[in-house]
């Protein structure tokens, strides 16, 4: 944990290690239409514990991004089970278990930045004056003080990234879900924003959930990577990556990491066989 | 939804920068105007119209003044005939320095609550079109919200609040005004029912628009934070309406203007720039009623001038 202010309040409990966060069992996801359903997700398998960085990667249409709405519980699946934190989907969402990041930043124009972090904050019921502490103190771990006052518009794309990384982690979930936050932005920007998230999950030790089609991102980023192939969406392969937690954007020149890479791009391409 | 994959707002939102609904600052390749560069071509248009005006004011008055006023005087030169055709006492067409000379009179030689000032009848318009506004505003917002919240009283109303709009103003104020005077209410309150008739139509048209405006992502959000439906309401749908509902307040208070002046008219009402307009028409004098219509547009002018005032400081970034 970093020693911002709050941060002796705010540290999570000890929990012992190998906790379930994330319990999926089974789950198929159908949708149902006149001529022939599609199947989304089929009979997917998959935990993720505690303190884990997890990337689900696969072609478009594998079912990678619905996978992530059905744990969040903003798509219903059409059979098996989803438990998050022990809880079903729905009423972890109810107890705000975690924190979600959508392909775009998604921040309220009429709102300043540091407005745009309290928002969180200020549905659940936190004072203005707390909530205005814990917004300053998540817009700093962003690397975003000083912008405070700014408005959205008035921020690169980048920057309106990072404010709405901020404001999911605002209220301390321990679960991060990010649907290709990234995806929009240049390379060189999103090389330097995996670096500052890769930081971020080794200070604060959260679990994150992170969709991506891009291979170096999810070598890079991932300490567990899901390989998923489409029609219908199906894991083929998880791959386990033991690279140093506080590595650099350096490491994608090593051997370990281009094995990695290599082993993804097999399996992706496994899986396309289908 | 349902047959998609990957559920996904229009391509559009997932850009860097998000911000494309009407909240958005300003369009970034155009800087401010410089305040020169915004008054140069509303001023040449004016002097476009002022030289055709004097012209058209020529053109107009005159065979009168051949007519009656050089009628026992056929020696009368051009420079005579231009001369007169802009200081006639019941022109046709008025010149423009005759208006502005009766509204100074009107305006700086009888005290602002006297009958003959045109800041008394234009203060009586005012209060009837600012109560009409704010009448009509509440009850176009009021019915947005509903219509949002439920939306089958879309389908039950659209089609009504639709069609009161093509029933003619002008039939509907006598009627207004005979149906509240048997109750003995006279004045002020039939010209802002009448105003409200017309202020609330584009409200509620944009602010339906405004509160549907937030996009999959902005509800999605709210729903992971497991967000209750009036903190939606009132974070998210009512904040997103607003670059939409002060366009429409613009609109409303011009046309709840209107409404007043209308309804002024059929009452052969006592005060008002309507009543002006109606006393000045019986007497035929042409100068009292464009100096009230030219009260008229300025008080317009000013009234949305005062809702741009407070779009400004509520709406951060200002409209495009």
């Amino acid at each position: 944990m970093t020693s911002g202010p709050g941060a002796a309040e705010i540290a999570p409990p000890p929990i012992p290690q190998n906790t379930a966060v994330v319990e999926v069992r089974d789950l198929s996801v159908i949708y149902p239409a006149k001529d022939q359903s599609v199947v989304a997700l089929d009979r997917v398998s998959l935990t993720i514990r505690e303190g884990e960085f997890i990337s689900l990667i696969g072609p478009s249409g594998c079912g990678k991004t619905t996978l992530l709405r059905v744990i969040a519980d903003l798509e219903q699946a059409s059979s098996g089970s989803v438990l998050v934190n022990g809880m079903s989907s729905h009423d972890a969402r109810l107890a705000r278990a975690y924190g979600y990041v959508f392909q775009a930043p998604a921040l309220f124009p009429w709102r300043t930045v540091l407005q745009n972090v309290m928002l969180p904050l200020e549905i659940h019921g936190r004072s203005a004056a707390e909530g205005r502490v814990i917004a300053h103190d998540h817009l700093a771990r962003v690397g975003l003080t000083g912008f405070e006052g700014k408005y959205p518009w008035q921020l690169s794309g980048g920057m309106q990234q990072r404010v709405s990384i901020a404001r999911a982690l605002g209220f301390e979930p321990k679960l991060l879900m990010m649907d290709e936050p990234f995806g929009a932005l240049d390379e060189i920007t999103r090389d330097r924003l995996n670096e500052q998230l890769l930081r971020l999950w080794e200070r604060e030790k959260r679990t994150v959930v992170f969709v991506t089609h891009s291979i170096p991102e999810a070598a890079f980023l991932s300490s567990r990577i899901v390989v998923m192939s489409a029609r219908p969406g199906r894991i083929v392969e998880v791959i386990e990556s033991d690279l140093p937690p506080d590595r650099t954007l350096e490491i994608r020149e090593t051997p370990e990491f281009i094995a990695i890479a290599h082993r993804l791009r097999v399996a992706l391409a496994s899986g396309h066989g289908h | 939804m349902a047959t998609e994959l990957t559920p996904k707002t229009p391509a559009a939102s997932s850009l860097p920068g998000g911000t494309r609904s009407a909240w958005g600052g300003p369009a970034p390749t155009e800087g401010p105007l410089r305040p020169v560069d915004r008054i140069l071509p509303v001023l040449a248009v004016l002097a476009g119209i002022t030289v055709v005006w004097y012209l058209a004011a020529i053109w107009l008055n005159a065979p009168q003044v051949i007519e009656r006023v050089f009628a026992d005087r056929p020696d009368w030169t051009w420079r005579e005939l231009l001369a007169s055709t802009w200081s006639m006492d019941r022109p046709v067409l008025p010149a423009p320095h005759q208006i502005a000379l009766d509204m100074f009179h009107s305006v700086f030689d009888w005290p602002p609550d006297s009958p003959r000032s045109l800041v008394y009848h234009a203060a009586v318009t005012s209060g009837a079109t600012l109560l009409g506004f704010a009448l009509g505003s509440l009850l176009g917002a009021v019915l947005a919200v509903a219509i949002v919240l439920l939306p089958t009283l879309e389908r039950a109303l659209f089609p009504w609040i639709i069609a009161s709009q093509t029933v003619p103003v002008l039939a509907i104020a006598p009627i207004v005004i005979v149906i509240l005077g048997s109750f003995n209410l006279t004045g002020l309150v039939p010209k802002a029912l009448i105003s409200m008739y017309l202020c609330f139509f584009p409200v509620v048209v944009a602010m339906v628009k405004g509160l549907r405006s937030p996009g999959v992502f902005e509800r999605e959000l709210m729903h992971t934070y497991a967000a209750s439906k009036n903190q939606t309401f009132w974070k998210l749908r009512m904040p997103a309406s607003l670059p939409f509902l002060f366009p429409s307040l613009r609109v409303a208070i011009a046309a709840g203007l209107v409404g007043a002046i209308v309804g002024e008219l059929p009452t052969g009402a006592q005060a008002g720039l309507g009543a002006r307009l109606l006393t000045g028409s019986y007497y035929g004098n042409t100068v009292q009623i464009w100096s009230a219509l030219a009260m008229a547009a300025l008080l317009g002018l000013a009234l949305t001038a005062c809702v741009s005032l407070v779009e400004r400081a509520l709406v951060p970034g200002g409209r495009q």
